[in-house]
């Protein structure tokens, strides 16, 4: 019988939240550039201009239908010898989780759109509103409700793949916690240690955004 | 056609795809006048109504509303988004399915236009929304989410909304249609009411008895062509054409107008 002992993870307290520290501010960028290029991706494949949109599409399925840790290592190692750019690793990877992410939130952004009845934009511009001006107003207001389960999935999702970046030395949660056990012997403890780390945070942001979802919903 | 004319089409076309939707339609509606579009479905008189406020582009031919006019097809280059958006602020369009804004209350959806679209200050806008709702008997409605309302109620913040912005003309695209038997007199009302003020109307319906008492004008559409056009007694009472004499044979033409029950 295994003898557990997280005593001595104790003394790993600060690379543990070094990593921590890492992993979460790695999500919030992530998350937010995803999201910036997930609005690209939406907008360019609803385009009226066939460039934008082949653009938008190209973008959308060579990052959505690649693994991202081919994605990763790809950004670190293959775009210096191809396009002589060199990255650290933190911006390669931050990049490529990004337009990863983007990829996704695409789809979600888009698809939100596309599910707001064709009769609210008709309505508004039947009211002598620009399509922008109905975008803005009419469709996105309601859109972004539908889209927030799914955008919320896919940024869980995303918090959990920084944990890829330890390939790339990027000292996360887990490069830290690899370190850890390299050093006590006790992968057992530490990896569990990790894995209650992800969800104490992720569980308390779905309850929030549970609540925040019914708050929204209260005109429908 | 004379200049009394406020709204006037002539030669429209519109085809979706290979289907012809409107073939050479000529149509003027006098300023004050109400025209009843009926017809069969498929008939185009739903794309027509949406030609005039240019909801569809059409592909040849010109519309005039009002001093705003627009020529189509054969070298014309189509209106930008500004041009049309600006033009589609004098007109004021209802729909079948009411297309309100779920998101915003009753207030919130009349002010949307004058805030947004004429840029009207808040309290302004606010003043005029109640004004509008008041007029359709619903003043008490005005906090209130769309989804909380019986389908003739919504209706009629629909007309508020469009009344809100102060059109020149009204369309209405069977705006009876989607709803239950006994909502369907509330909104009539509040449509001959409008017409009673003088308000220049297009109206596609398939309320005829409806059309016989407040249209001045009726026209019967037919695979994208009119049929019969003329004033809507004469019509509805003695069609000259068979196809028109064979659809409104489905329909009760005269009587009383569908009770209005006052649920608001």
């Amino acid at each position: 019988m295994y003898q557990w002992d997280f005593g001595i993870l104790w003394s790993y307290r600060w690379l543990f939240l070094n990593g921590l520290g890492v992993t979460v501010g790695f999500t919030v960028v992530i998350v937010v550039c995803g999201l910036l290029f997930g609005l690209f991706g939406a907008f360019g494949t609803l385009s009226r201009f066939k460039a934008l949109r082949l653009l938008a599409l190209t973008f959308i399925e060579a990052f959505r239908c690649t693994p991202i840790l081919v994605q990763l290592i790809w950004f670190y190692y293959a775009l210096p010898i191809l396009a002589g750019v060199e990255m650290t690793p933190i911006t390669a990877s931050a990049l490529a989780l990004s337009l990863y992410g983007g990829s996704f939130y695409s789809e979600i952004i888009r698809g939100g759109i596309i599910s707001i009845d064709r009769g609210q934009s008709e309505a508004g511009a039947a009211l002598g509103m620009t399509p922008i001006q109905t975008m803005r107003r009419i469709v996105l207001p309601q859109a972004i409700k539908r889209m927030i389960p799914a955008l919320m999935n896919q940024s869980i999702i995303q918090f959990k793949n920084t944990s890829l970046v330890s390939v790339l030395a990027v000292p996360d949660l887990v490069y830290q916690s690899q370190v850890a056990a390299h050093d006590s012997y006790r992968p057992l403890e530490t990896y569990t240690a990790v894995a209650v780390a992800y969800a104490a945070i992720l569980i308390p942001l779905t309850i929030l955004v549970r609540r925040g979802e019914k708050r929204l919903a209260v005109s429908e | 056609m004379s200049e009394t004319q406020k709204i006037e089409i002539r030669s429209l076309r519109k085809s979706f795809g290979s289907n012809e939707v409107l073939k050479n339609i000529n149509l003027g509606v006098a300023k004050g006048g109400v025209v009843a579009l009926i017809g069969p479905s498929g008939s185009g008189k739903s794309t027509l109504l949406r030609c005039i406020n240019l909801l569809v582009v059409p592909d040849g031919g010109s519309v005039r509303v009002g001093d705003t006019h627009f020529a189509f097809g054969d070298g014309a280059k189509p209106p930008d988004v500004k041009t049309l958006a600006k033009f589609r602020a004098t007109t004021g369009m209802v729909f079948q399915h009411f297309n309100l804004f779920p998101h915003m209350t009753t207030l919130e959806n009349v002010m949307e236009g004058p805030v947004t679209v004429r840029r009207m200050a808040k309290a302004d806008a606010e003043k005029l929304a109640r004004t509008q709702l008041a007029k359709v008997g619903l003043a008490e409605k005005a906090d209130q989410y769309p989804a909380t309302l019986s389908g003739g109620q919504k209706q009629r913040v629909a007309i508020a909304r469009a009344l809100a912005m102060e059109p020149d003309v009204m369309l209405f695209d069977e705006a009876t249609s989607a709803l239950d038997p006994e909502l369907v007199g509330e909104v009539l009302n509040v449509i001959q009411q409008l017409a009673s003020e003088g308000m220049t109307m297009v109206i596609v319906t398939h309320e005829i008895a409806f059309a016989r008492e407040v249209a001045d004008r009726l026209i019967f559409m037919r695979d994208g062509v009119v049929v019969e056009e003329g004033p809507a007694r004469q019509v509805i009472d003695n069609p000259r054409e068979a196809a028109t004499r064979a659809f409104l044979s489905h329909f009760h033409r005269t009587g009383a107008l569908p009770p209005a029950t006052t649920a608001s």
